[in-house]
């Protein structure tokens, strides 16, 4: 129950923020040039002024842009996103329809990074300076430096095409009908390179930030304390040095899983996801204000969400930080 | 022994071999095999799949199997008979009589008649259809005395090449009891089409794929081939090669592919890569000019910007080779309209300076002349590279180039909308005759915001008397007689300059069989083609 008032506690506090980044947008969406009739007429390949006329008023485009921003503010009180250009359905349905995909994809990849990523850097910080320590400090600079669309072009081309082990893009077999375990098993042949591609960037990062943190709590005092009493090493570093180390890697997993939303343009359209990520550049390029609104609408709510449960995690890993009050 | 995935490709080849010593080899290449299916790439999301109020590749390499044309373009280019099976046209050019097909079906069986004709026509082409209603801006009336006939009426003289040539592209039919008394652009047939083509649309799953499938009960007797044709959208370019070596596509047409990978895909035995069958559609680069900038507003200008680009050197170390010089706004392999000319502005520095010289455009200090803006439209990858090409010849004869660089909805509102521009270059589409697409970008009295049409501020009376006297000339040979002396007139205007001539290529696979045998077989019904297993 507390939690809850606490989650809507935050909710309401957060609704002024929502409300300025959607006007905000709006308002910036109108200074890009054209508009999503230009972008249906450029897909067209051209088409006579009546025509565009009668496109424009059937968008809702021939409104002042104060009007439209009225009647959007509007429809969004009664949580109705509107109609979405390029789609000719209920943004909503849009939006749900490639929810799932992204937040497949993020889940996976977050999960994946963070856990590679503590690993790795408890393991460079207990050998630092020595061979292990370096050979991941390499890679970890070498993940970091790569652009993760290159990662994913030379995955299709090594796994895909010269060794045909994996799939090269889409998120399942269109049209085999499968269902249950193997449905389950498709998609997750078909995430293998998306999930490392996306991952392998944010693992560098973990793993430099654990790395970090662990050899800085490992020099604080309770922790030649712990080993004075006698406990073995490994004791120390699970029971000690580790779950005051995390909490700088779980702050940054708050952050990144607002960044990953849109990170994720990029793995989306190397490997044909029909995710959050290519709607959205979809919607930009188009021009479809609606979508494009519907969408940072829902990754707002998303990022609050995870932000809240960051902050209770906060709370089990170190009891200093009530929360709430 | 365990039975691996490899063990059992080894012993398919091994099977495939036995076969191919057993039986003669044209026997199998020859005789089609039924069902199997057939994947097609796409590299935009379309946003509706109605051809009878969109007219555009994307939504035709969809629904052209789906929805069927009146007329479509056979081999040779020759105009072939499809929901319509005999035309005639009165000698004033006025009234064209289509018979047309009995017992055909719609998908939802309903017969198809001709009100299906007049409702496309008059509510769909005529009113909504980009192209089409220029094309039918002079359509009175459809009438349909019987279900087999429909008369077209128009108040202007139609020529009939026009007409068929056109109806190729802007001749779907849909049918009126789904679409008659509801709003035409939101009905839901438009997302999930009704038509009766060889292949009954299934499904639509947004950002990823359309299925349609075997219609069996198609007016052509025992087709359909394939059990389901698949349509995938990859947007990236380069993911889309990787489907397409990987087998999980096996067509990729209109040059949905890198140049890169067209290019390096021709060498490979796998694939056929060509312009065979995609020859319906050709393109320009295209270089307009805003002729409101003083210094543009003289014809010498323009002339010598079209002097100083070396177009045979882009082509070689830009475009890999894939087009060659344009001779003007109707390409050569327009065999009907082309007027047999030579390029108008080769490569010729010294002329290019010259001509500056004598516009009066000395160069100032630093050895500029003037400076100008160009905004690249970008309908491909190659444009980029045309606007920077253009800027480093132009800064040779003394013309400072700075490029605006803008997405496509920006560029097109940037040019066509607030004419902001000094140079644009993008793509001109020849779709056959010079009437559907191509004279709109030299008459004027467009209204502003049209694009791809003579928004450059140039007027010429003789030019425009040229283009209303051909669209409605009668007669074959003056009509291509007043279109030759059209591009002569343009060539030497130079409103706008076409330096590229290229046509579209097309990636498919070689287990594809009786594939591109027509001009615009991508945008055609693939009744007929089969696929060999993998």
């Amino acid at each position: 129950m507390r939690i809850l008032l606490l989650a809507l506690r935050r909710l309401a506090a957060s609704l002024p923020t929502l409300l300025l980044i959607l006007v905000g947008l709006f308002l910036l969406l109108q200074l890009a040039p054209g508009d999503t009739v230009d972008a249906l007429v450029a897909q067209m390949g051209g088409g006579d002024p009546a025509m565009i006329e009668q496109l424009r008023s059937f968008y809702g485009l021939d409104a002042p842009v104060l009007v439209q921003l009225g009647r959007y503010l509007l429809r969004l009180v009664t949580l109705d996103l509107g109609f979405s250009a390029i789609y000719g359905k209920p943004v909503a349905d849009v939006i749900l329809e490639r929810l799932p995909v992204t937040l497949l994809l993020m889940a996976t990849a977050l999960s994946f990074a963070f856990a590679a990523g503590m690993g790795l850097g408890v393991v460079a910080a207990r050998r630092v300076n020595r061979w292990p320590d370096s050979l991941i400090s390499t890679l970890g600079l070498v993940f970091y430096a790569t652009p993760s669309f290159w990662f994913g072009m030379m995955g299709i081309v090594v796994f895909a095409v010269r060794l045909s082990w994996l799939p090269a893009g889409g998120f399942e077999e269109i049209g085999s009908g499968n269902e249950g375990l193997t449905r389950v098993l498709d998609i997750a042949w078909h995430l293998v390179l998306p999930v490392a591609t996306l991952a392998l960037t944010y693992l560098a990062t973990y793993l430099r930030i654990m790395r970090a943190s662990m050899l800085e709590v490992m020099t604080l005092d309770f922790v030649r304390t712990a080993r004075a009493k006698g406990l073995g090493e490994t004791a120390v570093v699970l029971r000690h040095v580790l779950r005051n180390a995390l909490l700088p890697g779980v702050t940054l997993m708050g952050l990144q899983a607002g960044t990953m939303l849109g990170g994720s343009v990029v793995v989306e359209s190397v490997f044909a996801l029909p995710g959050l990520g290519r709607l959205a550049y979809e919607s930009v390029v188009q021009r479809d204000v609606n979508t494009l609104l519907g969408i940072v609408f829902v990754s707002a709510l998303l990022v609050i969400a995870i932000n809240f449960i960051v902050d209770m995690l906060y709370a089990k890993l170190d009891p200093r930080i009530v929360t709430g009050s | 022994m365990p039975i691996t995935r490899r063990h059992l490709l080894l012993s398919g080849i091994a099977l495939g071999a036995a076969a191919n010593t057993a039986l003669p080899l044209p026997a199998l290449a020859q005789a089609p095999r039924r069902g199997g299916v057939l994947t097609i790439h796409l590299g935009s999301e379309q946003r509706i799949l109605n051809p009878a109020l969109r007219a555009s590749t994307g939504v035709y390499v969809i629904t052209s199997k789906i929805i069927e044309p009146l007329v479509d373009l056979g081999e040779g280019g020759k105009i072939v008979p499809v929901l319509a099976e005999s035309w005639e046209a009165t000698p004033d050019g006025k009234t064209v009589t289509f018979k047309l097909r009995s017992g055909v079906q719609w998908h939802d069986g309903k017969p198809f008649t001709a009100a299906d004709v007049q409702y496309s026509a008059m509510e769909q082409w005529k009113k909504h259809l980009n192209y089409g209603t220029t094309l039918q801006l002079y359509l009175d009336a459809v009438e349909t005395p019987d279900p087999q006939t429909a008369i077209f009426r128009y108040s202007r003289p139609m020529p009939l090449n026009l007409l068929l040539r056109a109806l190729c592209d802007l001749g779907y039919v849909v049918p009126k009891h789904v679409f008659d008394g509801t709003n035409v652009l939101e009905n839901p047939a438009n997302t999930a089409p009704i038509g009766t083509g060889p292949f009954k649309f299934v499904e639509y799953q947004r950002g990823q794929y359309v299925i349609a499938e075997r219609n069996p009960n198609y007016w052509r007797q025992g087709f359909p081939y394939l059990d389901r044709i698949v349509w995938r959208f990859i947007t990236d370019r380069s993911a889309a090669t990787a489907a397409l070596e990987t087998g999980q596509v096996q067509i990729s047409a209109y040059n949905g592919l890198p140049l890169a990978d067209i290019d390096r895909l021709r060498k490979d035995n796998r694939f056929e890569v060509s312009t065979r069958g995609v020859e319906g559609n050709v393109f320009n680069n295209t270089l307009e000019f805003n002729t409101r900038r003083k210094e543009l507003s003289d014809k010498r200008v323009r002339q010598a910007i079209a002097h100083a680009v070396d177009v045979p050197f882009f082509l070689e170390n830009f475009l890999y080779g894939l087009g060659k010089p344009a001779t003007g706004p109707i390409p050569s392999l327009s065999p009907d309209f082309f007027p047999n000319n030579a390029v108008p502005y080769p490569y010729d520095k010294a002329r290019s300076e010259k001509l500056l010289d004598e516009a009066g455009y000395k160069r100032g200090a630093g050895g500029i002349r003037f400076s100008l803006k160009i905004v690249p439209i970008m309908n491909g990858e190659d444009v980029p590279l045309l606007a920077t090409f253009i800027q480093q010849s132009l800064s040779q004869v003394g013309i400072r180039v700075e490029i605006v660089q803008l997405d496509i909805a920006g560029a097109l509102s940037a040019v066509y909308r607030d004419w902001n521009f000094d140079l644009a270059t993008g793509w001109h589409q020849y779709r056959g005759d010079p009437a559907v697409s191509t004279t709109v970008w030299y008459r004027s009295g467009s209204p502003k915001g049209a694009p791809w049409t003579n928004q450059y501020g140039w007027q010429s009376d003789a030019v425009d008397k040229l283009i209303d006297d051909a669209a409605s000339e009668v007669d074959v040979a003056k009509r291509r007689a007043l279109y030759a002396e059209f591009v002569k007139a343009v060539n030497d205007e130079l409103p706008v300059w076409m330096l590229t001539e290229r046509p579209f290529y097309a990636a498919t696979s070689k287990r594809v069989q009786n594939h591109h045998t027509v001009p615009r077989w991508d945008s055609g019904d693939m009744h007929d083609t089969w696929i060999q297993p993998a």
